[in-house]
């Protein structure tokens, strides 16, 4: 945690650390705080009107089975987006660290949908999928599979988790082949020496070799799809149909953002709140362990 | 590779192109899309190769900008504004609280580490109406100010710098020290030049980071001249009764693009090894 | 680091910028216009903003996109609580429960009119129109500004294919003439958006049946949910049968399911007359409107319809004199060559009857025969309490429960019965909370 060598304690230390802790206090602290202070209350949208009530809002919320369902969906829907990404970008990854040539247009093409903006790729999914006029959709009722995500649920679920997985491919294969180019080659010549077959080495020295990487983008991805992937949702689904594709965070934004309900959403933010600190504490020992290593 | 095995890198450079094309098919749809006319966009099935409008849509969307939102040119640098200030924000207050975590003893230290830390991930959407009130106390709406300093507290650049610092040697400090040099002057002069790498990657992340905000300038900005490009695309999406102009907006979304994706392309070799060094 | 440009030079860029942004228009009184209407009615918007600016000196009206519906009330409810409204704020029909129990937020508009000293007469507009917006005792809280409601749009073309003489009159109608285009060569019969609106709320008040006790929550906030009658299950459950046959196709919430109709897929869609314009520009072959199905065994003839839309609320906590240009504006927005230009153009009603009689005068409605169908819709007869409108608080939720429920009857995993009982269930528990909330 500290250096062993390192300065004294003296008034620097504070003012280096101000800037950060002021901003976290007025910009997260605060709000945080009014969030914690709201999910107390029930309370008309414009204010004027303020109840405490105590954890009625929470006992409300914990009776809602929709508000479990969303829960496991939730899981269900990160677990699913890491997956996903992580596989595709695994498969292409060690494929560009066999060839020689093009990795790197290989790279450069590839990172594109890092930069795209998550509201911007919703809108590229949408547009593809569209039922009645997208490409894919038409595609696919071409070819006798009826396409409507719109009215099944399970097509609405597949669709955010390909669009939500997809932003996330560059990121997962750059870290990826840095990862096996960084496996020194005499190991693998080593085994090509013993005639294993390329899948055989793949699964018996490389993937074990950057099992740290693989867990570290675990993390990642799972945090990704859990709080980053609000846009896509927001422009694809809505959260729909019939809820099939609502998370925790849309849940929090419909629930305060577009119904108003502060008191009930702020429940769930607080709830969300607890969550993140007990996802934090888990990443921090994992990664610190590593270090170590 | 090791042995020359033609069949299999056949294979591999297939698997890529493969895998490369439905990565890329999106983003190529969008270009198709943003050289077509609207009434085209609408009619199955749609286009998979390119149009002839891409040169007028894209002087109708320059010259004029959509609907009822501000020139291009300005909402592009609007954006541009909003991600380098919330990068190198994000970055300098890191980089502070990161030294001072990790370089010196103080009391409070592991108090202040954990505050930092457990702002890591909660989104500004699942607070926003609580944040949206202290920016507006501060009468920071409708300014740069407020589009970005909320944003630019950061616990994954502390930590990701907290990591770097700790893989620094500790020769170079002590060889500092006996040049005489102090806190400060070990910062700017050693520290610094030897955390080049990942400075530079958390620059790519962040900035993607700020270029990407949608709700945040949604909700504290009404000044036309404060509209970014993120937030102009999805305008132009709610067109109520109307339908929406895919053309004009696949072409935005584009020009969208180019600034991050560049970015990304410029610097993905140092972005990779800023990243895997101190993941290490 | 000596690629990147230093940040000091960029902040204080952005800072100068800002502060040349916040000069340049101090001559006149700005009034903040918050709206939700983003592509081409954004620039209508613009235009009728322009406009007004240009008829006097005094006062400039800054037309804001705010995003969509929601987002754009949650802004003006954020912006209140921390005393940076807007004047005017565009909220749609499901939020005027909300704001009106915002007792000290909203500046009603006859008010605004009366004490700016702007003439105002509530006869000059369209009762079917103002009725949703009014106090129990008559006082208009909000100027209608985008006013629909929803009507039946059919592809003649395909009407004339299957052999069919004449739009449908009844649901029995519908039935058969979808059946009709399925037989010549159409995928599906109908579609509709906006379903809770088109399928539910109009569907109680064309049939004049409550769709919420207290005359659907305008005589009190104790009003409880009655949707889950046998007449709306009844009609739910068969458009569910409907869609295994795709003589029903769903397509999506709002208007989502519109390429449906205009790429000849379905031959019907139920939806807001506003489509006119995005119909006329996409659609390739000749098309009508009608008025709703009406199903004879309920009632013999059709009550009339409710409105959808939005309206413009004027937020108190600014200077007196700003209001007097709220209220020259919203004057100016009323006139009829305005409101003629607006329905024209948009599809939307007009909100005056002189709006509407200019247009008939300019023979809008012999060259664009049906567009008058959602005014004889709306003015068929004298509203009734289960037609004059829905006044809920937590309206938007409620909605959004409703459609949830609505689909998983579309996709078969609840039986229409099962699907209202629980949307009542659950809305009414939001009612009871707004209620509390607002005591």
């Amino acid at each position: 945690m500290l250096k062993q060598v390192h300065f004294k304690s003296s008034a620097l230390p504070y003012m280096l650390v101000a800037p950060q802790i002021i901003i976290t206090l007025v910009f997260f602290m605060w709000p945080a705080s009014q969030a914690i202070y709201q999910s107390l209350l029930i309370e008309d949208a414009f204010g004027g009107n303020t109840q405490f009530v105590w954890f009625d809002n929470f006992i409300e919320l914990f009776d809602d089975d929709h508000y479990v369902k969303t829960f496991v969906r939730t899981l269900f829907y990160s677990a699913m987006v890491a997956l996903l990404s992580l596989s595709v970008s695994l498969i292409l990854a060690a494929m560009a660290d066999r060839v020689i040539r093009g990795t790197g247009i290989y790279r450069t093409l590839l990172i594109w949908p890092y930069a795209v903006a998550p509201v911007i790729a919703g809108a590229l999914w949408a547009f593809l999928f569209y039922p009645t006029t997208g490409i894919i959709s038409t595609a696919l009722t071409k070819i006798g599979y009826e396409w409507n995500h719109q009215l099944n649920g399970n097509q609405a679920m597949f669709l955010v988790i390909i669009a939500a997985a997809w932003k996330q491919i560059s990121y997962n294969f750059l870290f990826f082949l840095a990862g096996m180019q960084a496996i020194p080659k005499s190991l693998i010549e080593a085994a090509a020496i013993d005639a294993a077959s390329p899948a055989k080495r793949f699964w018996t020295i490389i993937f074990p070799l950057i099992t740290p990487t693989t867990f570290f983008l675990l993390v990642v991805n799972i945090v990704y799809a859990f709080f980053e992937t609000f846009g896509i949702i927001h422009v694809v689904t809505k959260g729909g149909p019939a809820n099939a594709t609502e998370t925790l965070v849309y849940k929090v934004y419909k629930d305060g953002f577009i119904g108003l309900d502060l008191g009930g959403s702020s429940v769930q933010s607080v709830i969300l709140m607890v969550l993140v600190i007990a996802m934090t504490v888990f990443q921090f020992k994992f990664i610190e362990r590593k270090v170590e290593y | 590779m090791i042995e020359n095995r033609p069949v299999s890198t056949f294979i591999s450079h297939a698997i890529l192109i493969a895998g490369i094309a439905i990565v890329i098919f999106p983003i190529w749809i969008t270009i198709v899309a943003a050289s077509h006319d609207a009434a085209r966009l609408l009619q199955v099935p749609l286009p998979l190769g390119l149009g002839d409008q891409f040169f007028d849509n894209l002087k109708y969307v320059l010259g004029k900008g959509v609907g009822d939102s501000a020139p291009l040119g300005l909402m592009l640098f609007n954006s541009l504004i909003m991600a380098l200030m919330i990068a190198f924000g994000k970055i300098a207050i890191s980089l502070l609280s990161a030294y001072a975590i990790v370089y010196f003893d103080f009391r409070f230290r592991m108090f202040f580490f954990w505050m930092i830390f457990i702002t890591l991930m909660l989104p500004v959407e699942v607070r926003i109406i609580p944040t949206y009130a202290v920016v507006a106390d501060l009468g920071m709406l409708d300014s740069y100010w407020g589009l970005t300093i909320p944003l630019i507290a950061s616990a994954t650049a502390t930590f990701m710098f907290r990591q770097t610092f700790l893989s620094v040697p500790d020769e170079l400090l002590e060889a500092a020290r006996i040049d005489g040099a102090g806190p400060m002057r070990f910062f700017f002069d050693i520290l610094l030049p030897v955390s080049r790498t990942s400075i530079a990657a958390m620059f790519v992340i962040l900035f993607i980071y700020g270029w990407n905000q949608y709700l945040w300038p949604l909700i504290v900005t009404t000044d036309k001249s404060m509209v970014t490009i993120v937030m102009s695309i999805k305008g132009m999406m709610e067109a109520l009764e109307e339908t929406p102009q895919w053309d004009y907006i696949m072409m935005t979304s584009l020009l969208a693009m180019i600034p991050p994706v560049i970015v990304v392309i410029l610097m993905q070799k140092i972005f990779v090894k800023g990243l895997t060094e101190t993941e290490k | 680091m000596k690629k990147i440009p230093s940040p000091v030079a960029k902040i204080s860029l952005a800072a100068a910028l800002t502060l040349s942004f916040s000069t340049n228009l101090m001559a006149e009184t700005e009034i903040q216009w918050w709206h939700a209407m983003g592509g081409v009615n954004g620039e209508r918007v613009e235009k009728i903003a322009k406009d007004f600016n240009a008829t006097q000196k005094e006062f400039k009206v800054v037309p804001v996109n705010k995003g969509n519906y929601t987002e754009t009330m949650t802004a003006a409810v954020a912006a209140f609580r921390a005393h940076k409204q807007p004047h005017i704020v565009q909220v749609f029909e499901v939020g005027t429960a909300t704001m009106m129990a915002a007792k000290g937020a909203v500046y009603p508009v006859e008010d605004v009119m009366k004490d700016a000293g702007v003439s105002f007469d509530k006869k000059d507009y369209l009762p079917a129109v103002i009725s949703y917006y009014q106090t129990t005792d008559g006082k208009l809280l909000s100027m209608p500004f985008n006013s629909s409601t929803p009507v039946m749009w059919y592809n003649k073309d395909a009407f004339k294919k299957a052999g069919i003489d004449k739009p449908p009159v009844t649901w029995d109608d519908v039935e058969a003439d979808s059946k009709k285009l399925q037989a010549s060569g159409m995928k599906c019969g109908f579609s509709f958006g906006w379903q809770s609106w088109v399928m539910i709320e109009n569907f109680s008040a064309w049939h004049d049946i409550p769709f919420a006790t207290k005359e659907n929550g305008f005589a009190g906030l104790d009003a409880e949910l009655v949707f889950n009658n046998d007449n709306v299950v009844n009609m739910l459950g068969k458009v569910g049968e409907w869609q295994k046959s795709k003589i029903f196709d769903y397509g999506g919430r709002r208007g989502d399911s519109l390429p449906k109709f205009v790429n000849g897929e379905c031959g019907m869609w139920m939806n807001s007359s506003a489509y006119y314009g995005a119909i006329k520009k996409q659609a390739k072959f000749d098309f009508g409107q009608t008025m709703l199905p009406l199903n004879p065994a309920i009632r013999k003839t059709p009550q009339n319809s409710i409105i959808g839309g939005a309206t413009l609320w004027v937020l108190k906590g600014h200077d007196k004199g700003d209001y007097k240009g709220v209220a020259q504006f919203l004057k100016y927005l009323s006139s009829p060559k305005v409101q003629a230009w607006w329905h024209q153009e948009t599809g939307y009603v007009p909100i005056t009857t002189a709006a509407y009689e200019l247009s008939k005068k300019e023979g809008f409605y012999d060259i664009n025969p049906g567009t008058d169908t959602a005014i004889k819709q709306l003015s068929l007869n004298a509203p009734t309490p289960n037609s004059r409108g829905i006044r809920l608080g937590n309206f938007v939720q409620i909605r959004d429960v409703i459609n949830e429920e609505m689909e998983a009857i579309w996709n078969g995993s609840k039986s229409a019965k099962d699907a209202m009982d629980t949307a009542v269930k659950r809305g009414n528990k939001l009612l009871r909370k707004f209620e509390k909330a607002n005591k």
